[in-house]
């Protein structure tokens, strides 16, 4: 699998990483390399095999309602780059 | 009733699903002990699992499930015991751990129906495709500060029952019959308390136009509608704007729009647009969600009775007219009320009652139901004095009123204003015989064979009466009388 | 005091033979000397650790001291500490201090354990040589004989192990996704397990990737891993995948011996490519434990060369999801921009590191429309095509034993520039992480330039007690005394 540069960009903007143009022949290339890799799992036959998402055999086991949490307010801000009064802040976004 | 809109190219009909998101009524989030109340403090309900702290982990609310599972119970749908959480991934201000935990492969809710009745009396089922949970995202406030946007996590992470009908709605009126029936449902059932105004209601609207016979277009996704009349004029705008947008040789293209109540328009919603990749996949923190038969079977137990069922009994038990009984159901405490007030009493006449005077003297005075100033139980005091002939129903309208103003009991209205029905003969007699004698004039023409002047004695007598004669008698009296 | 086991040192506290805060001093003093060679410690905590000294001083005094009193551990800086910064070995966490204790460091805050402060890693525990934290390489003490180069120590967990076998840390927490406690522990000569996924809580711990992070132990001894990791392990409401069942005795394991075990010999983990020094102390592993008694079973574990290509789909697409949160915005380093996305997109790009930054972008690329199913899915059916391989020979045997890495530890300079190279360390450990089984790697020998070299045994879920017995078999038998060039 090689990438072009179109996707590169588009997977980094997924990912919400800038990427500057000087950076994406090397992330083509390195990119390209693990995917072309990655690829021998088409030797595997896998037909009827049920997925497997997670190594726990377990099922979900829930907890009661009741409120245990919150109430922290200061505590939840007190790491934030930028806050005003009781929120956290981010540039204007526009709807 | 059809709805089409009429275009240069011919007749279009609309073809309209609704997604609606509703609250789980619970007491704390669907994977954090933080509190769900509405109007907190900002982020004073916010848990470091529901602010996406590093090492926090999800653990689903027992409540919530539980929910889910009345939800679709009430809605006649599959349960699904095995369903599982997938994460839907985005970048956004209000969604802190840039995944929205939700089921998108194995819904709890499979397909089910909602029966909802139309002006004409008509009825139709639309198709509910699925209900599964989710998270909600937080609250941005965009006006605060010329350059920033605020970020308040207090919904953060609150369960929601995300519910997507079949594409089987057709007209402006289905949609809002569909909304309230659901909204009624989930009242019932006591999981949503379907609130559109503070937001534990919202419905995302696609529409979509054709030809009559035509396979399904493209449809545009109208986002956080939030109220039925509002849905409904979406709905409206929407449709129209896409029948000019195909007639005027464009295409509609597959997006998301917000609905301008003012401008009575919707627009595109671009920063929406940008990434439609959600990159979905299992939530490795949370293994499957397996639920036991047993468990649901226990929960159906526990549901109340449902807004139809009641009113095939409301009909059966009562007597009611359907309409009527449609109406008493459309909330489970004006049927409460109902109740109280019909039991062991005329049910058609208690109807009657509660739909009309009743309605009517809450819009009057603003309130509601459980506000109202005559209660159930005083209801049914007038109505017992009206079966065993203390009053004519002509002075009940009068001691209802008063009942209202006052708060007071029938009885004591109508003793204190002595308004018992005369039911002594002997005044009815004098009574009917200076009615006569003040008319002979009519009379003549009643005994010329004008018989419709009839309920004009009658009136006559009443009035003398101020009111208060048995209509019963006064009829024999006066048919003796002129005979 | 400084080569003193866990088990001996517990002894001599209760044995008032010195003191917690002793101990506790004499290790901060190591890392005052050492740590700025090793860079083993992105912070340490010398105020908090001689504090938590003299809590353990009282407590054994009034007889009322936890199984860990005194011990002093290094804490992988992926655990988050309350009140101490946590910087998973990142930029974009910048001055994050955690209000709150992760559940395994609280489990052996509980039994008394002294912390000396957070070890270095591979940033986001990515990475196999500790060459990718934003804190600089972690330098493995051992050297080459005649030879001055600086080795890595392997990672993730390179830290941890550096501290340990360094002696600036008598044990320390680590957690393996692919082989983070295993491989370090090789290249360092030092024992660490990676326990069943489910047995010890991910609570707390920054997530790489949920369905393959586990926490356990480093320690220079097998014993000393079964009484940490005693004390790390339990059932924890607080993670939906932790396990509740009940956490036996580890260290009464150590003492079972093999006799009568099956341990099965996976064939594919013998590649033509293996270098000669490993297949020969494997070899020397089997007799080993067939001399002590047990019964040497040839296996096939036929998946097992696909390991890796399914662990580089699942870890990195678990990764591109669970470091989302990294955005600048409620804690970490933030870039502005003109704008929220140009936030998100300068903060992430300066805030993480190259191979942090691969692996995201791999993640997004196997999640993405049109990629999914190509990618993501067939590698979940691969990874249950592995777990099928063990849990048939399983069935056969009950333990297997194989080579922990496919080299000694190399040098800072030999490092593969292609990422791939880079991967393929992993070779070995990777398949039972995918499959959520026990490993562990226990030093059995050196190689001709004198660094060690592990074996690893794999045992059944929740079957740790089998691996400590063969462990400490091996570890008996291998009578490892080789010490690092560079130690306190
Ligand atoms: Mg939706
Ligand atoms: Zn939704």
């Amino acid at each position: 699998m090689s990438l072009d540069a179109a996707m590169v960009r588009r997977i980094a903007s997924l990912s919400r990483i800038r990427i500057e143009d000087a950076e994406v022949p090397r992330l083509q290339a390195e990119l390209s390399a693990i995917l072309g890799w990655i690829e021998q799992l088409n030797e595997v036959d896998v037909h009827g095999v049920e997925p497997l998402a997670g190594a726990s055999a377990v099922a979900l086991r829930a907890r009661a309602d009741v409120i245990t949490d919150g109430g922290i307010a200061e505590q939840v801000l007190a790491n934030a780059p930028d806050r005003v009064g009781e929120f956290f802040t981010v540039p204007k976004v526009v709807e | 009733m059809s709805y089409t809109i009429e275009g240069s190219t011919g007749t279009w009909e609309i073809v309209v699903g609704l997604e609606v998101h509703a609250q789980v009524i619970s007491n704390s989030k669907l994977f954090s002990g933080a509190a769900t109340a509405f109007g907190a403090a900002p982020n004073s309900q916010v848990s470091f699992v529901d602010a996406a702290f590093p090492g926090m982990l999800p653990v689903i609310n027992q409540e919530c499930v539980a929910q889910a599972v009345r939800t679709g119970l009430g809605l006649n749908a599959r349960i699904n015991l095995w369903s599982r959480f997938d994460r839907k991934n985005y970048f956004y201000a209000d969604l802190p751990a840039g995944y929205q935990i939700s089921q998108f492969a194995h819904p709890i809710i499979g397909t089910g129906e909602i029966e909802i009745e139309l002006a004409d009396g008509s009825t139709r089922t639309i198709g509910v495709t699925r209900l599964h949970l989710e998270q909600d995202a937080g609250k941005s406030l965009h006006d605060q500060d010329p350059s920033r946007s605020f970020i308040d996590l207090n919904r953060a992470g609150v369960a929601l029952m995300e519910i997507v009908s079949e594409p089987d709605i057709r007209t402006p009126e289905e949609a809002g019959a569909y909304l309230r029936k659901l909204r009624t449902i989930l009242r019932y059932l006591g999981t949503c308390d379907g609130n559109m105004e503070e937001g534990s209601m919202r419905a995302d609207v696609n529409v979509s136009v054709r030809h009559a016979g035509e396979e399904f277009r493209t449809r545009c996704e109208v986002k956080n509608v939030n109220s039925i009349r509002f849905v409904m004029q979406a709905i409206e705008a929407e449709a129209k704007r896409q029948v000019e947008l195909w007639e005027s040789g464009g295409e509609v293209r597959q997006e998301t729009r917000l609905y301008d109540p003012g401008r009575g328009e919707t627009r595109s919603m671009r920063s929406k647009e940008d990434a439609h990749d959600y990159r979905y996949f299992p939530d490795p923190d949370l293994p499957p969600l397996i639920i036991e038969q047993a468990w649901v079977e226990e929960l159906r137990a526990g549901l109340p009775e449902l807004p139809d069922a009641k009113r095939a009994r409301l009909m059966r038990q009562y007597g009611l007219p359907a309409y009527d009984a449609g109406v008493l159901v459309a909330e489970q405490a004006i049927a409460d009320f109902y109740e109280t007030v019909a039991a062991g009493r005329d049910g058609r006449l208690a109807g009657n009652w509660v739909t009309g005077d009743l309605f009517a003297a809450l819009n009057r005075t603003g309130k509601d139901i459980a506000t109202s100033p005559v209660s159930a139980q005083a209801l049914g005091g007038l109505l017992d004095l009206m079966a065993d002939g203390t009053i004519n129903g002509r002075i009940a309208k009068e001691v209802f009123e008063a009942m209202v103003e006052t708060g007071g009991a029938a009885a004591d209205i109508v003793e204190a204003k002595g308004l018992r029905q005369v039911t002594d003969t002997g005044a009815i007699d004098e009574a009917v015989a200076q009615v006569l004698a003040a008319h002979a004039d009519k009379l003549a023409e009643y005994r010329a064979g004008k018989d419709k002047l009839f309920g004009f004695f009658v009136g006559q007598v009443m009035k003398a009466m101020a009111g208060k004669g048995n209509p019963a008698l006064v009829n024999e009296t006066l048919k003796k009388h002129l005979g | 005091m400084l080569d003193f086991s866990i088990a001996a040192a517990a002894d001599a506290l209760r044995a008032r033979k010195f003191s917690a805060r002793e101990l506790t001093q004499a290790h901060l003093d190591a890392i005052a000397t050492l740590n700025p060679t090793l860079n083993a410690y992105i912070t340490v905590t010398p105020e908090r650790a001689i504090a938590a000294a003299d809590a353990a001083d009282a407590a054994l005094a009034a007889g009322t001291a936890g199984p860990l009193a005194g011990i002093p551990l290094a804490i992988k800086d992926l655990f988050c500490t309350a009140g101490v910064r946590t910087t998973a070995a990142s930029r974009i966490l910048g001055t994050f201090v955690p209000p709150y204790e992760s559940t395994v460091t609280a489990n052996l805050l509980r039994n008394g354990a002294v912390f000396l402060g957070k070890a270095n890693l591979d940033e986001f525990a990515m990475g196999s040589s500790n060459m990718t934290s934003a804190h600089g390489p972690v330098t493995n003490p051992w050297r080459r004989a005649g030879d001055d180069a600086a080795l890595v120590p392997g990672g993730s967990s390179g830290g941890s192990a550096a501290a340990v076998a360094g002696h600036l840390a008598m044990g320390a927490t680590a957690t393996d996704t692919g082989g983070s406690i295993r491989q370090p522990a090789s290249f360092c000569g030092i024992a660490g397990i990676k326990p069943t996924y489910g047995r010890c809580s991910r609570w707390g711990i920054v997530a790489f990737a949920s369905s393959l992070d586990q926490a356990g132990p480093v320690a220079r001894s097998v014993e000393d891993c079964a009484i940490l990791l005693g004390s790390m392990a339990g059932f924890d409401p607080k993670d939906s995948t932790s396990v509740d069942v009940a956490v036996p005795d580890f260290r009464a394991a150590c003492a079972r011996g093999v006799k009568g075990m099956r341990i099965g010999i996976p064939r594919e983990y013998r590649p033509d490519s293996l270098p000669a020094e490993i297949a020969a102390l494997w070899d020397q592993g089997i007799s080993w434990l067939r001399d002590a008694g047990a019964q040497i079973v040839d296996v096939s574990l036929p998946h097992t060369r696909y390991g890796l290509a399914t662990y580089y789909i699942v870890a990195p697409a678990e990764a591109s999801s669970n470091l989302a949160r990294y955005d600048g915005v409620r804690f970490g380093a933030r870039v502005d921009g003109q704008d929220l996305i140009d936030l998100y997109e300068r903060t992430r790009a300066a805030g993480f590191g190259d191979e942090v930054k691969r692996r995201i972008m791999i993640g997004t690329y196997v999640l993405s429309a049109g990629y999914y199913d190509a990618y993501y899915l067939r590698a979940q059916k691969v990874r249950a095509l592995i777990l099928r391989d063990f849990t048939e020979a399983f069935a056969k045997v009950d333990a297997l034993l194989t080579p922990t890495a496919p080299s000694a530890a190399f040098a800072q300079g030999d490092k593969p520039t292609d990422p791939v190279r880079m991967y393929l360390n992993d070779v070995f450990t990777v398949p039972a992480s995918m499959a959520g089984i026990p490993g562990m790697s226990v030093p059995a020998g050196l190689d001709a330039s004198g660094l060690p070299l592990g074996l690893q045994v794999l045992g059944k879920h929740f079957d740790e007690a089998s691996v400590f017995a063969v462990c400490a078999e091996l570890e008996r038998a291998a009578g490892f005394v080789a010490k690092p060039a560079l130690r306190a």
